[in-house]
């Protein structure tokens, strides 16, 4: 499987679950048009569920980094939720860990928007 | 049987066409080889990413998926590091300045990590211009600890 996104609405929250490998190619590529598609369509809210992410390399963060811009210079917000040992220490080596505003929990990240 | 396995030297060779389909086929190796050296889940990812991570940029940003171009691959492991070579026959690129990716301008851009990611997931890295043209590079991840 590469990977697979579904979003659902949470009050005004939009939550992307993500599964499977955000890979340069048809990963990053789901992504992009995901997330382009939500700010298209004026979503300010966005929760990026990683939780059942298996595999990230340096495309897949830099789409999360390019999600995050396009998100906020909208005017928007893209918040990270469930990031998995393997997640959480790639964006960590890369320093990107404190850019995102990330959480474990999916009601107190929902909160969080508010 | 296992024992005997880990400690045989193992070489995989390949010609690889300048494709993504050549980069999971180029970590599944690398992968399948760290396995059979009896490395840890853990060591067997960062093997796996840093293939990834080069095979990717020989395929996109050496060869440009050129079907004329061939990116060289292998593998070889033996009782004290586990070696891998992965070469294209692109114009190539200015390695010695590549800017870093963790300097507080660079941490928003979308790419430059890759090189980086090689870097933190493997003992040693080294790159090189090849002629006429293209460019090697070369992972070493030492079996026991120096």
């Amino acid at each position: 499987m590469s990977v697979k996104l579904n979003t659902r609405q949470v009050g005004d929250v939009t939550v992307v679950d993500v599964a499977g490998r955000i890979t340069l190619g048809e990963g990053t590529s789901a992504l992009r048009d995901t997330l382009r598609g939500l700010v298209g369509k004026g979503q300010k809210k966005i929760l990026l569920n990683l939780g059942e992410v298996s595999y990230i390399d340096s495309s897949g963060i830099g789409e999360l980094v390019s999600g995050f811009t396009t998100v906020t210079n909208a005017g928007g917000q893209m918040k990270l939720l469930n990031l998995n040992k393997r997640v959480k220490d790639l964006l960590q080596i890369t320093k990107l860990y404190t850019v995102f505003d990330v959480h474990e929990d999916e009601a107190a990240a929902i909160r969080s928007f508010a | 049987m296992l024992e005997n396995t880990r400690h045989a030297p193992e070489i995989v060779e390949r010609f690889l066409e300048s494709t993504l389909e050549s980069v999971d086929s180029a970590e599944d190796i690398a992968v399948g080889v760290a396995q059979r050296a009896g490395l840890d889940e853990d060591e067997q990812m960062k093997i796996g990413m840093a293939v990834r991570e080069s095979m990717v940029n020989a395929v996109v940003h050496g060869n440009r998926y050129s079907a004329q171009k061939k990116v060289r691959f292998s593998v070889v492991r033996n009782a004290e590091r586990f070696t891998i070579l992965i070469a294209d026959q692109g114009e190539g690129f200015d390695f010695e300045h590549l800017p870093d990716p963790l300097a507080p301008d660079n941490l928003l851009r979308s790419s430059g990590r890759g090189i980086f990611l090689m870097r933190s997931f493997m003992d040693e890295f080294q790159i090189r211009h090849l002629e006429p043209q293209g460019t090697e590079v070369t992972l070493i991840k030492y079996m026991v600890s120096k």
